[in-house]
């Protein structure tokens, strides 16, 4: 960095800290490429899914060594969360939320999955796994083909079958 | 000695709430005895006692002060909970040691001089700071509640699950929070006009993530690294959770790592999935943040038999997601009469305010209930409206009045009033 580079970074230092009100201005920048190693948020617009894909058919592998124990076959009696069905009975006495009948977005899938799961030793899926996994949760719901691709691309475009019954109760009416 | 049979407050022996305030209640007959014939000892006064330590512990007669009972999800041991022990509590503050937990992942050992907040997104100017960064900011510090929203989800069972207060709602607690606000962070790295959501991250194994609307992140929301004057246990976020007043408590992101700003919400697991509401017509509400105007008597409650009839202290907690509690009123006949309960002297914004009242018990049956009205006159609702329109499978924001039946035989049971 040259001498005047420096005096120009110090200057706009100063601006900074005099235009944030009671605060020392301790926070030290970050670099675009920390953040992206920092980040794992992805929005149901595909913003944050990462490079690559993969099928149910391959998912159904992934299932099988890393999530069957805990979530049972095809996502049904296992020990933990119940992965798919209940479609249709949100609305009577007995309702079964699932990813298939209740989450709104397929790109939570995704999220959560590469988050938190497999609970016991989360981020050990690739990429290719986290998209074959979301995909072959997907097709347990008969909400994709069990050859569809999903990627970043078509991730987003899946619609959820109760996407459209969600209100926000923010901000507040009363 | 003041004739309690002068006091009546309401039915079923219910005294006005100014009985225990009275200088001489209950001491004058003490007085009167004073005079013993021979001075004695108790074998732990014929001795010095134990020296000094550098940290303290609850007596050695107090074991059964534990937070209870705990409960995983099968095959796991950090997707649970543990309850704050109500029932042996006063006054409005929870020792941190039984503050209620509820972890998706368990427990993070966080290396503090390892650990940071970044703050990104729709900002002018991404910056991340260290603990000791934030250390040296002007703190704020507030004595406020922490609910989970799951809290007091027994109440949504046909029929009256027997348990005592910590099981049936001992997933509330309150605190001295203390800590940066987060306004003066996101000034610092300059909010673009588009940001109007942040999403934050915990650093536990699950990444715990929740999206939080910017109103309320410049309001009040802090970035606490204190709890009780001391730096946050393991437990409760250390070493820095996100801490959002009166708002449930799954938002307020232990172990905080990351804040983006968003144009809008990120739609995680956590606020889709779980703590969104489904009503009974199949439609789910998301985002119902404010925890609701609630109460709930302490003591007499299960477990804490009564020792035959006479005077009673019956006490509780009282708190709004809102704002201040305006009024407790107390029923000892099943809802038919109330009175006003005394409120101790700390009414605070979001905070526990402890209630007390006198009650002359006969020694029959009696129902006990508390209705706590906050400072906008929210007025804590039944049972039966809280479930009105709710789906079975609603599981969250349960804020209805509680009924205590006292039998008898003194003990006491969880009823629907
Ligand atoms: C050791 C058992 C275990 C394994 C293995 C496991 N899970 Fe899970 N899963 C859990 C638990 C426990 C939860 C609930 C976590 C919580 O409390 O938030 C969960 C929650 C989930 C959920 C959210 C359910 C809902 O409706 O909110 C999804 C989706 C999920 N797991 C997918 C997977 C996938 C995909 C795999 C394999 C890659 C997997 N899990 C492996 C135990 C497991």
């Amino acid at each position: 960095m040259s001498t005047l580079n420096i005096t120009i970074a110090v200057a706009l230092l100063v601006s900074i800290s005099a235009a944030a009100q009671e605060s020392p201005g301790l926070g030290r920048p970050v670099t675009a490429a920390e953040i992206e190693a920092l980040d794992f948020t992805i929005q149901p617009d595909g913003d944050g899914l990462p490079d690559g894909s993969g099928t149910a058919m391959q998912g159904a592998l992934v299932y099988q060594s890393h999530c069957l124990a805990c979530h049972g076959p095809e996502g049904q009696e296992g020990v933990n969360d119940r992965l798919s069905g209940g479609h249709g009975s949100l609305t009577t006495s007995t309702p079964v939320k699932t990813v298939g009948s209740f989450w709104p977005y397929a790109t939570t899938v995704f999220d959560y999955v590469r988050r938190a799961m497999p609970y016991q030793t989360p981020g050990v899926l690739s990429n290719d796994e986290l998209y074959s996994v979301t995909a072959y949760l997907l097709f347990v719901n008969d909400i994709i083909e069990e050859n569809a691709v999903m990627s970043a691309q078509t991730l987003p475009e899946v619609v959820m079958p109760n996407r459209d019954n969600f209100v926000w109760a923010y901000p507040p009416r009363d | 000695m003041i004739d309690t049979d002068e006091l009546p407050a309401a039915g079923n022996g219910l005294l006005d709430r100014r009985v225990f305030l009275r200088a001489g209640f209950l001491g004058g007959a003490a007085l009167m005895t004073a005079k013993a014939s021979a001075v004695e000892r108790a074998a732990w006064m014929k001795n010095p006692g134990e020296g000094m330590s550098e940290s303290g512990a609850p007596s050695a007669h107090e074991s059964h002060l534990v937070r209870a009972p705990i409960g995983s999800q099968r095959g796991t041991t950090g997707s649970g909970a543990s309850r704050s022990p109500l029932q042996f509590l006063d006054g409005i503050i929870t020792p941190s040691r039984l503050h209620f937990e509820r972890h998706h992942s368990g427990i993070p050992d966080i290396d503090p001089a390892q650990h940071k907040l970044t703050i990104h997104g729709l900002v002018d100017r991404p910056l991340s700071f260290d603990v000791d960064a934030l250390a040296r900011y002007p703190t704020v510090s507030r004595i406020q509640f922490l609910e989970c929203s799951g809290n007091s989800g027994a109440a949504l069972a046909p029929e009256p699950v027997q348990g005592n207060c910590a099981q049936l709602h001992g997933l509330v607690a309150a605190s001295e929070w203390g800590g940066v606000p987060l306004s003066v962070l996101l000034d610092e790295c300059g909010v673009n006009p588009a940001g109007k959501w942040i999403v934050a991250d915990g650093a536990d194994a699950a990444m715990m993530s929740r999206s939080v609307p910017m109103d309320k992140i410049m309001d009040d929301a802090i970035v606490a690294l204190y709890q009780n004057g001391e730096r946050l246990r393991p437990s409760n976020g250390y070493p820095m959770r996100l801490f959002l007043p009166g708002w449930e408590g799954n938002a307020c992101v232990k172990w905080l790592r990351t804040i983006k700003v968003l144009d809008q919400p990120a739609m995680t697991k956590d606020e889709t999935s779980k703590y969104s509401d489904l009503q009974d017509d199949g439609v789910a509400k998301l985002f119902s943040f404010p925890m609701g105007v609630k109460s709930v008597i302490t003591s007499p409650s299960p477990g804490l038999s009564m020792q035959g009839a006479g005077i009673y202290q019956i006490s509780g907690i009282a708190w709004s997601g809102t704002g201040r509690i305006r009024r407790v009123e107390i029923s000892a006949d099943r809802g038919q009469s109330w009175a006003d309960a005394a409120l101790d002297e700390h009414v605070l914004p979001k905070s526990l305010t402890r209630f007390r009242s006198a009650w002359k018990w006969s020694g029959g049956p009696a129902v006990i209930l508390s209705r706590a009205t906050d400072e906008d006159g929210r007025v804590q609702p039944s049972r039966e409206a809280v479930l009105t329109g709710r789906s079975s499978a609603a599981f969250y924001h349960y804020n209805g009045i509680q009924a205590w039946a006292v039998g008898e035989d003194g003990e006491i049971n969880n009823v629907y009033a």
